[in-house]
């Protein structure tokens, strides 16, 4: 059994519903990010989603453009980001860590290579935003063969028979996109949500996370109530570059506390 | 012989082109290839484009024998396919009104667009007032304040033009900006894409577009030189307009397909445009895989042209693949050579082209000195050069 999994497994049997934020590897400079992750950690995070910086991130609003702007300034790449999983793990063995971002910096090293150095820092899931599983079928295959879980996103718009070849090659649990637009874009519309999810859990056993458009306890509560995991993203990264060197981590810590209080609330 | 059939059904190109989007892109991708797949082969779509192609673009544009540039020159002659004498100036528009057609059919309200020099945004914005369409334009930053009389032209038309700020602030961020619009808008939105890249079905959408300056230029060829040229050579930023004077002669033996590509400050420099010539590793943007000018983290790196069409990292995945099969041929002009074939064809045949366009005039000019009197290169003449007088001045240091 996988780590995510496991986390899952463990989650279930409490009757909770994990709690994963989002940062951007690098942001706002490299010297923090491991910090940031203990600290993520220690206010509650069951896994964390780590953005891999990239120049061109199609599919990302302005608040996370800017975050992997402030990363690729001090040359945080796909290299670097591995490294930072790495001496994470040097003091925690516990907290699965999927690695979110595009297609080319996997494909600038090679799809082997990259599970290799993945399973080397001891990753535990990678989403790749641009490899719909029509076009990642090797890939997939590499990561399984390490155990590492390959984490898709679905979205409104993805119709029933398309669910059911994406659940076919995901692994880990899958990643409902609760908004059509990119990330950080505005309200999160419940009802709808609620049946989307339902409707995916008619046709997979994987654990169901929902993700954009979550930026307060409120959306948070109303989100783990359905879900088997809340991912908050652009309000992380606004919280982080609104915050200076020296009270970065107690920012963090704070809107963690509020998250982790809505989450188990639920 | 086996007739030359690509892409395949999910838009590859051997290991190039695809789908490479997030999946709140995919319906969208699969809606657009069914209506296309439904409209290609339609006979009374076919003819709406073709009558607009005649009446509102003034096609077939004719090929012209440029005798004066031929004999300075002094080897093989050069015609010039005259794609600068079309509505707007360019290519670019047999593109947008077969795009812009379907938008139509498809029910969408609203048009996108990206854009680099302004040629692609002023077709787009162009057939949508022609079509009664909303416009939205993405152009980077820097572009607009390069370009200033092309965002005019777009505002005149009605488009609302947006200044894209973030990344280097020219066409690959303009692209990325467009596809955010589009995933947030799509329920009535069509994005238009102006080149031969993007997910599937868009380079071959595009290059069937375009593909009426090849079978226009076949017949031609015929009426006025009695065969088919030695050799096509076309300048390739994306690729559309080689692609599609390409693309109807693939299957005809003996005559040479050359891509030009832009060589910057020189391909030594590494401050270029040039993907194919470079051997850029393979990798994947803006939808499709395709030969990319990257880093070794794979993010991809500032490219450099005179020319703001040619500007772009990656190259159209037919392109890619042509060149790997060995069919088409890629080389690349710096911007001083590109310069001095502008003012050569403005000085001996009265043609003022696009910089684009220069290139491909360059490559020719030194291909017809190691060739004979009675070879003859068609150059694809993409555009004119009227948009570029600002950039030419501020080189020759003349002030306006």
């Amino acid at each position: 059994m996988s780590r995510i999994q496991s986390v899952f497994a463990t989650l279930k049997q409490q009757g909770k519903t994990a709690l994963i934020p989002y940062i951007t590897a690098g942001d706002p400079h490299p010297k923090h990010t491991v910090n940031l992750l203990h600290t993520l950690v220690k206010h509650g995070a069951d896994m964390i989603e780590l953005g891999v910086p990239f120049s061109d991130p199609m599919a990302d609003g302005p608040v996370i453009q800017r975050a992997s702007e402030r990363a690729l300034a001090h040359k945080v790449g796909l290299t670097a980001v591995l490294a930072m999983v790495k001496e994470f793990r040097q003091t925690n063995q516990t907290t699965p860590i999927i690695l979110m971002g595009y297609a080319n910096p996997i494909e600038a090293i090679g799809a082997v290579a990259f599970a290799d150095r993945a399973k080397a820092a001891d990753v535990d899931g990678v989403i790749t935003v641009d490899y719909p599983p029509e076009e990642c079928g090797e890939f997939v295959k590499e990561l399984r063969a390490r155990d590492i879980d390959p984490v898709f996103l679905l979205s409104p718009t993805t119709e029933p028979e398309r669910v059911d070849l994406i659940v076919k090659q995901a692994s880990g649990f899958v990643y409902y996109v609760s908004l059509k637009g990119v990330t950080g874009a505005a309200n999160l519309d419940i009802i709808e949500v609620t049946k989307r999810v339902a409707s995916i859990r008619g046709q997979t056993s994987l654990p169901v996370g929902v993700g954009f458009g979550i930026r307060d306890a409120a959306t948070a509560k109303a989100t783990a109530a359905i879900a088997d995991a809340v991912v908050v993203g652009s309000r992380m990264v606004q919280v982080i570059e609104a915050s200076t060197d020296e009270n970065l981590l107690s920012n963090v810590a704070k809107l963690m506390d509020e998250l982790k209080t809505a989450v188990d609330a639920a | 012989m086996q007739l030359y059939d690509m892409p395949d059904a999910r838009g590859h190109f051997g290991q190039f082109g695809g789908t490479f989007v997030a999946e709140t892109l995919v319906e969208a991708l699969e809606e657009l290839r069914i209506m296309y797949e439904k409209y290609r082969h339609d006979p009374k779509f076919l003819a709406e484009y073709a009558y607009d192609l005649k009446h509102f673009v003034g096609r077939p544009s004719p090929i012209y024998h440029a005798k004066r540039l031929s004999d300075k020159i002094g080897g093989a002659q050069i015609y010039l396919k005259r794609e600068d004498l079309n509505h707007t100036g360019a290519h670019k528009i047999n593109n947008t009104i077969g795009q812009a057609l379907l938008a139509k059919r498809m029910g969408k309200p609203r048009v996108i667009a990206e854009t680099g020099a302004g040629q692609h945004g002023v077709a787009t914005a162009t057939i949508a007032a022609r079509l009664g369409l909303e416009c939205v334009v993405y152009m980077g930053s820097e572009d607009v304040k390069r370009q200033a009389p092309n965002v005019f032209r777009m505002k005149l038309l009605g488009a609302t033009v947006v200044p894209v700020e973030s990344g280097s602030k020219t066409l690959k961020d303009a692209l990325n900006e467009a596809m955010r619009d589009w995933v947030t808008n799509v329920h009535n939105t069509f994005y238009i894409i102006g080149t031969v890249a993007g997910p599937h079905p868009y380079p071959m959408m595009v290059r069937d577009f375009q593909a009426v300056i090849g079978i226009e230029a076949k017949e031609q060829m015929m009426e006025m030189a009695g065969r088919q040229p030695d050799a096509i050579v076309a300048c390739v930023g994306g690729g559309s307009n080689a692609m599609g004077i390409f693309y109807p002669y693939i299957d005809v033996p003996n005559v040479r397909l050359i891509g030009v590509e832009a060589g910057g400050l020189g391909m030594e420099t590494g401050q270029h445009a040039a993907p194919l010539t470079a051997n850029s590793p393979v990798g994947v943007l803006h939808g499709n895989r395709t030969y990319l000018m990257q880093d070794a983290d794979g993010n991809i790196i500032e490219t450099h042209s005179i020319s703001a069409g040619l500007d772009y990292p990656g190259v159209g995945p037919e392109h890619a693949w042509l060149k790997d099969i060995k069919r088409a041929e890629y080389v690349a002009i710096t911007d001083d050579e590109a310069m001095a074939a502008f003012h050569n064809l403005c000085r001996t045949e009265g043609i003022i082209p696009a910089l684009e366009s220069s290139h491909a005039l360059a490559h020719a000019e030194k291909m017809a000195k190691t060739m004979h009197k009675d070879q003859i290169i068609l150059v694809n003449l993409s555009g004119r050069g009227d948009k570029d007088i600002n950039t030419v001045a501020k080189l020759a240091n003349i002030t306006l």
